[in-house]
């Protein structure tokens, strides 16, 4: 292991904590939605789990990783088999493949919503992507969720708008399942990482990141946590990993992610 | 056999309150030509099955549209497709929001002539909650439940290929054919548009014919309309035009979306809204995105 970098920005600390999701996965798909979740398996990909499998975004798995910047044709990229849409669906089905996506709401019982936002189901005030494969994702395999600002407008209070993805609800548990059945497994956020493994399923806070306390995140969160025994910080960067991380995005994109792209010890 | 047509012909098989389902996916391969001329046709009432792009924003806009049955309507570089935002925000169209993968199960019942595919894909979700009209139900075989994802039967099928011989024959040079063979099979009649015609001998080489995802009894119309996937994409031929759906996003957004279809569609040819946006070189020339 080389040494924790000396300075790092969020973004990069919080890819860095991101790929851990991807560590002990095995051979599976693993798809991150957006710059930051796919940085964060191309990470891992090149590091801690060389056996992951990932897209070109378009059509096709990859031996090696695309920069995720920089980036001007898919000529001469390292395709190994073809995988277009219809094929994803096949591996999601088969449930080999973790998933990271940044959803608009998440609520307490992990579920998750990128559809629409108020109003109600005939007229939302905000129309926003549609469910998209939420539903199948999240009853076919792992996924984790990706969250640039940790608000009370992402942590809802009550339930999502439109529940896109199935979570650890007793009440739209369908017939024949129990809530053990349910893979929603680790939240990154701008504050902390958190998974869904307190009492009965409740989110829990696993590590705080660098400056930011219990109580920061709690009043930016509209349910009730769980915290882990020997609440820690999360690990930053090694040399090493900010070295890759700068090879797979060389035009540096990952500093337009986070507003003002803050530094990863905030009061450093 | 010959299937040549206008688009104009091929478009007339179309009839107020008809199931249209159009191939490609968000801002690729869309038959943009025949979604051009079906805004300038009277038929209204449409309920539109897609792998929504500017395809189904544009029909909305222009009034003719019902329902929407989709997973994801987006232009994924612009995230929130304008056309459709508006609909569905003003409560102007019925909606069956679906995940990705229903669709493919839907128009592959469709196309097999089944009324439905039992999958565990929506369940616990507002997708089988709010849609009264998805059905759960008990499995002969196990003690759970089941989604039973009904045939999307489709009266007709708008499709874009790369090339097609005058038979119908159909080929998809792009690296993915998303699911537009299911929307031919799943369709009475499939209209497949294309950027060039070829003789049927083109299709000899195995390599091409493996490109060939249905066969030619399911592709009713040909209509040749080089550059007509545009403002989508035709990988490898053409990439999407950003500046294009951007400008048609600040029309809508400025409540001015008639005024993109008086400058583009009504009252104008395909080779008018060709000069208007630069010219056939210019399509032609438009990047393939790269991610």
């Amino acid at each position: 292991m080389s040494e924790v970098a000396s300075s790092y920005s969020l973004a990069e600390l919080m890819v860095v904590a991101a790929s851990r999701v991807f560590d002990n996965e095995g051979e599976v798909l693993a798809t991150g939605i957006g710059l930051l979740p796919r940085l964060a398996a191309s990470l891992a990909m090149s590091t801690t789990n060389p056996d992951l499998m990932m897209t070109d975004s378009q059509s096709f798995l990859l031996s090696k990783p695309n920069p995720v910047s920089g980036v001007k044709s898919h000529a001469g990229q390292a395709n190994e088999t073809w995988l277009g849409f219809r094929a994803v669906f096949d591996n999601v089905w088969s449930g080999k493949r973790h998933a990271m996506v940044g959803p608009s709401q998440i609520d307490r019982f992990g579920q998750a919503n990128i559809s629409a936002l108020g109003g109600t189901y005939q007229q939302p005030k905000v129309q926003l992507l549609g469910v998209r494969g939420f539903p199948g994702n999240s009853i076919s395999h792992g996924n984790s969720f990706f969250v640039p600002k940790h608000s009370t407008r992402v942590f809802v209070e009550g339930e999502c708008d439109v529940v896109g993805s199935i979570g650890y609800n007793p009440n739209r548990l369908p017939k024949g399942y129990c809530l053990d059945d349910i893979d929603v497994r680790t939240v990154i956020t701008d504050l902390c990482v958190m998974d869904f493994s307190g009492p009965n399923h409740q989110m829990r806070i696993v590590s705080l990141h660098p400056d930011v306390t219990e109580q920061e995140v709690r009043d930016n969160t509209g349910f009730e946590l769980a915290v882990v025994d020997n609440l820690g910080v999360t690990p930053g960067p090694t040399v090493e990993q900010l070295a890759i991380i700068a090879e797979l995005d060389p035009l540096n994109a990952r500093a337009k992610q986070l507003k003002d792209n803050p530094p990863g010890e905030r009061r450093g | 056999m010959n299937k040549l047509q206008t688009a104009a012909e091929a478009i007339a098989s179309i009839r107020s309150g008809m199931t249209i389902g159009v191939g490609g996916w968000g801002p690729r391969r869309k038959p943009m030509a025949l979604v051009r001329e079906l805004m300038r046709s009277d038929a209204t009432d449409l309920t539109v099955v897609a792998y929504g792009g500017a395809d189904v924003g544009m029909l909305c806009a222009s009034g003719k549209v019902k329902k929407v049955i989709f997973a994801f309507v987006s232009l994924d570089f612009m995230p929130l497709e304008p056309g459709f935002r508006v609909a569905r925000q003003s409560g102007a169209i019925e909606v069956l929001e679906i995940d990705e993968g229903m669709m493919l199960q839907g128009l592959r019942a469709a196309s097999w002539r089944i009324p439905f595919i039992p999958t565990n894909v929506g369940l616990g979700t507002d997708v089988v909650a709010r849609n009264p009209e998805l059905k759960v139900i008990d499995s002969p075989y196990d003690d759970k439940e089941w989604v039973a994802m009904p045939a999307l039967k489709l009266d007709v099928a708008l499709v874009h290929a790369t090339r097609c011989d005058e038979r119908g024959v159909c080929e998809i040079a792009s690296p993915d054919v998303y699911m537009d063979d299911l929307f031919a099979r799943a369709a009475q009649h499939t209209i497949v548009s294309c950027d060039e015609i070829v003789p049927t001998d083109h299709f000899a080489d195995p390599a091409v014919a493996r490109s060939v995802f249905w066969e030619r009894c399911h592709t009713q119309s040909v209509v040749h309309i080089p550059g007509g996937a545009h403002p989508s994409s035709s990988d490898p031929l053409y990439g999407f035009d950003v500046k294009h759906f951007k400008a048609y996003g600040e029309a809508v957004g400025a409540g001015e979306f008639d005024a993109y279809v008086d400058a583009h569609v009504r009252g104008k040819t395909e080779q008018d809204y060709q000069a208007a946006v630069g010219g056939l070189d210019a399509i032609q020339a438009l990047p393939l995105p790269a991610y």
